[in-house]
C-alpha cells in the first residue's frame, strides 16, 4: 500500500545546527503514528517540515501520491494536511465559536464569505463539534478565557473539524493533569476511522497507548521506529531514554 | 455583597451583553447628522459637509488599519488622486455631473490602491508592518512631488473647478442639498462596509489580525484578502477625494501627500480605531476643536500647537481613542457565527445563578 505521507532523507540547519539529519519517516493511512524524543530532538522541526512551516535544505516529501516538499502552507492545507502548533496558536480574542468557523470556513468562495452564505449551514457541524469536546458551555467566550486544557482541544477540535487527511499534533497534552490527558486520549481514538495522524508526545505511556506505530528521534536522526510492541523491546531506545529522559 | 448589588450588577451585565453600545452610538449619531443642517447656518452646513468628506477618508484608513493590520500612509494619495482625476474631468472636459464623479473617484481609487497592493502586499513573503508604512508614505510623497511640478495638472497651485457640480442640468451648489448628497453616500460607505468587517469575511480579516501566520496553516491566503480590502478602502478614499474636490472647487498638492494621510491616521487613533464609528467621531472630533480655536483670536496663533497637544494626550493615554470611554474591546471584535456572543449567556446566568446557591448556606 503506498503510504499517506513519506518523507525521505530530511535535512534541515537552522545555522549550522543540523536539527533533522537524514530523517525519513512513513506513514498509512488511518494510522495514529507517534513521534517521540528527548528535548530538541528535532520533532517539532520535523512537523513543521511536514507542514511547510519550514522548507527541508534535504530530502523530499510526498503527500497523498504527489510531492509537496516545495508546496506552501495554504496549499498543504487545502489539500487536507493540517498542524497543531506545540504552542498553542488559536485566535485569543475571537469566541471559541467563531475559532471553529474560522477553521471550518477556509475552503469557501470569496462571495460566500462576503455574503456571509455559510455560516448558517455550518452551524450544526459547529455545535456537534463543539458538544464532543465539551466546548458547548463556553461556546460564547473568548478563547483567551479557557484554561489552557481547554485551549488545546478547541486546537485539536479546529483541526479535527476539517476532517484532515493528515493531522499532526504537536504536544496535545503539553501542560495538562493526568486526568485530562486520559481525556484527550479518549477523544482522539474516535477520529481514526477518517483521519490520520502524527502524534508528538513526551510522555510514551500515554502515546503507547493510542498509537500503532512509533518513531524515535535522537539529536535530529532517527533512533529506531517500527510498532509500539518493537519500539517497547528496543534495547536502543531504553539507553536513551533511561540516561536522558 | 449584598443581594441587592449581586441582582444589580447581573443585571447590568445580562443589559450590557445583549443591547451592546456601538448600535446606540451609531443611531444617535445618525440622527444627529439628518437634524443638524436645521439647527445651523448655510456656512456651518458647509463646514460640516466637508466633515463628512472626510469621514470617508478614516473609515477608509481604518479599514486598512483597523480591520486588516495594514499600516497605510497612502490613503490620502488615493483621496488625492481621485480628487485630481474628478477637476481634470471638469477642467478638461467640461464634465461636473454627479452619476460620473462618484464613480470616476472608486474607480481611480480602487486602481491607484490596486497597483500599490499588488506592488506592496502581493509578493511572495508576507510583507513586515513597516515596509508597508514607508512603502505607502514613499509613495504619497512621490505624488504630491509630481502634481507639484506638473504644469498640466495645475502644478503647485493646484486646480480649481470653477463649475458646480451637477445632476443633469441642476447645479448643486455647497449647502444643504449637498450635504445630504454627502451625507447618504457616507451612510452606504458606512452600511457596506459595517456589512463587510462582520461577515465571514471580516472573521478572516479577525483572524488575520490576531494570529496571521496561524491563517495560513488553516489553508488562507491571508495577502489576497488584505489586498481586496485594501483596494476596496482605496475606492473609498477615491470617492471622498472626488467628492472634496467639487464641494471646495479646489484640489491641490496638499490634499494628495503625506499630510492628508496622517490625518487619516490621526482620525482614525482618536476616535477609536477598531470599530469604523470611531474614526466618524474622531473626524468630528478633530475638525470641530481645530475650527472653534482657530477661530479664538487669543489662540488664533498658536492653534495647530495646541491641536497637536489635545491629540497627543488622548492618542497616548486613551489608547482606544474616544470611543474606549464606552465601548469595550470585546464588543468591538463582535461575533461572527450564528451563534453570538450573547447566546451563551443564559448557561453562564444559571451557572452565575448555580454558585449563588452554593454560596448561601456557607
Ligand atoms: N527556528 C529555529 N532556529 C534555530 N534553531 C532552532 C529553531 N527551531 C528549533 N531549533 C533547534 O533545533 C533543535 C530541534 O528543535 P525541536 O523544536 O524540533 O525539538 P523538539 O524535539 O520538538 O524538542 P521539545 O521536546 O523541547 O519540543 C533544537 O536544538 C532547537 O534549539
Ligand atoms: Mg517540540
Amino acid at each position: 500500500m503506498i503510504p499517506l505521507l513519506e518523507a525521505k532523507h530530511i535535512s534541515k540547519y537552522f545555522g549550522v545546527l543540523k536539527a533533522l539529519d537524514g530523517v525519513s519517516i512513513s506513514v498509512q493511512e488511518n494510522t495514529f503514528h507517534g513521534l517521540i524524543g528527548p528535548n530538541g530532538s528535532g520533532k517539532s522541526t520535523l512537523l513543521k517540515v511536514i507542514a511547510g512551516d519550514h522548507y527541508p535544505d534535504e530530502g523530499n516529501l510526498t503527500f497523498n501520491g504527489n510531492d509537496v516538499t516545495n508546496h506552501t502552507p495554504e496549499l498543504r492545507a487545502q489539500n487536507g494536511l493540517n498542524l497543531k502548533f506545540q504552542i498553542t496558536a488559536i485566535f485569543p480574542e475571537l469566541s471559541v465559536y467563531d475559532n471553529i468557523l474560522l477553521s471550518l470556513q477556509s475552503s469557501e468562495s470569496f462571495w460566500n464569505l462576503v455574503l456571509s452564505n455559510s455560516r448558517a449551514s455550518l452551524h450544526d457541524r459547529i455545535m456537534d463539534t463543539l458538544e464532543r469536546f465539551k466546548l458547548v458551555d463556553r461556546a460564547g467566550s473568548l478563547a483567551s478565557e479557557l484554561s489552557h486544557g481547554l485551549q488545546q482541544w478547541l486546537e485539536i477540535a479546529m483541526a479535527v473539524i476539517r476532517k484532515p487527511k493528515l493531522l499532526l499534533l504537536d504536544e496535545p497534552t503539553g501542560g495538562m493533569s493526568p486526568e485530562e490527558r486520559r481525556a484527550t486520549g479518549e477523544l482522539l481514538l474516535p477520529i481514526k476511522k477518517d483521519c490520520t495522524l502524527i502524534i508528538v508526545e513526551h510522555d510514551l505511556e500515554w502515546i503507547k497507548d493510542i498509537c500503532d506505530n512509533l518513531t524515535v528521534l535522537d539529536q535530529g536522526k532517527v533512533l529506531d521506529d517500527g510498532t509500539v510492541k518493537h519500539i517497547e523491546s528496543s534495547q536502543k531506545v531504553k539507553e536513551v531514554y533511561t540516561s536522558r529522559v | 455583597m449584598s443581594p441587592i448589588i449581586k441582582k444589580a450588577s447581573l443585571f447590568k451585565k445580562i443589559l450590557y451583553r445583549q443591547a451592546g453600545v456601538i448600535p446606540i452610538v451609531e443611531i444617535l449619531l445618525l440622527i444627529l447628522l439628518i437634524i443638524i443642517p436645521f439647527f445651523v447656518g448655510d456656512f456651518l452646513t458647509i463646514i460640516i459637509t466637508r466633515m463628512l468628506i472626510l469621514a470617508l477618508l478614516a473609515i477608509s484608513f481604518e479599514l486598512c488599519w483597523g480591520y486588516s493590520g495594514i499600516m497605510t500612509f497612502g490613503q490620502g494619495l488615493f483621496f488625492g488622486m481621485g480628487g485630481y482625476a474628478v477637476a481634470l474631468f471638469a477642467n478638461k472636459a467640461d464634465f461636473v455631473q454627479l452619476w460620473g464623479v462618484i464613480p470616476i473617484g472608486l474607480i481611480v481609487g480602487m486602481c491607484a490602491s490596486f497597483l500599490i497592493a499588488w506592488l506592496l502586499l502581493l509578493g511572495k513573503r508576507p510583507p513586515e508592518l513597516i515596509f508597508i508604512a514607508l512603502g505607502t508614505l514613499t509613495f504619497s510623497y512621490a505624488a504630491e512631488r509630481l502634481v507639484a511640478g506638473w504644469y498640466w495638472v495645475g502644478g503647485g497651485n493646484g486646480m480649481s473647478i470653477f463649475e458646480y457640480l451637477r445632476i443633469g442640468s441642476f447645479e448643486v451648489e455647497p449647502g444643504r442639498l449637498f450635504y445630504y448628497i454627502v451625507a447618504t453616500i457616507l451612510l452606504l460607505v458606512y452600511l457596506t462596509s459595517r456589512f463587510l468587517v462582520r461577515s465571514q469575511f471580516g472573521l478572516v480579516l479577525a483572524g488575520a489580525r490576531q494570529n496571521e501566520k496561524r491563517l495560513a496553516f488553516l489553508g488562507y491566503k491571508v495577502q489576497k484578502f488584505k489586498a481586496i480590502v485594501f483596494c476596496f478602502a482605496g475606492a473609498i478614499a477615491g470617492l471622498g477625494g472626488g467628492l472634496y474636490a467639487h464641494h471646495e472647487g479646489f484640489i491641490g498638492p496638499g490634499n494628495v501627500g503625506i499630510g492628508i494621510s496622517t490625518m487619516a491616521v490621526l482620525y482614525a487613533l482618536f476616535g477609536g480605531a477598531g470599530s469604523l464609528i470611531g474614526p466618524i467621531i474622531g473626524v468630528l472630533a478633530i475638525e470641530s476643536i481645530s475650527f472653534t480655536l482657530s477661530d479664538i483670536d487669543a489662540v488664533r496663533g498658536y492653534w495647530p500647537i495646541i491641536l497637536g497637544v489635545i491629540l497627543l494626550v488622548v492618542v497616548t493615554f486613551k489608547q482606544d481613542g474616544l470611543l474606549g470611554f464606552v465601548v469595550t474591546q470585546r464588543e468591538r471584535i463582535g461575533s461572527f457565527g450564528i451563534l453570538k456572543a450573547t447566546e451563551s449567556k443564559p448557561s453562564e446566568t444559571s451557572q452565575h445563578l448555580k454558585n449563588e446557591k452554593n454560596d448561601s448556606p456557607s
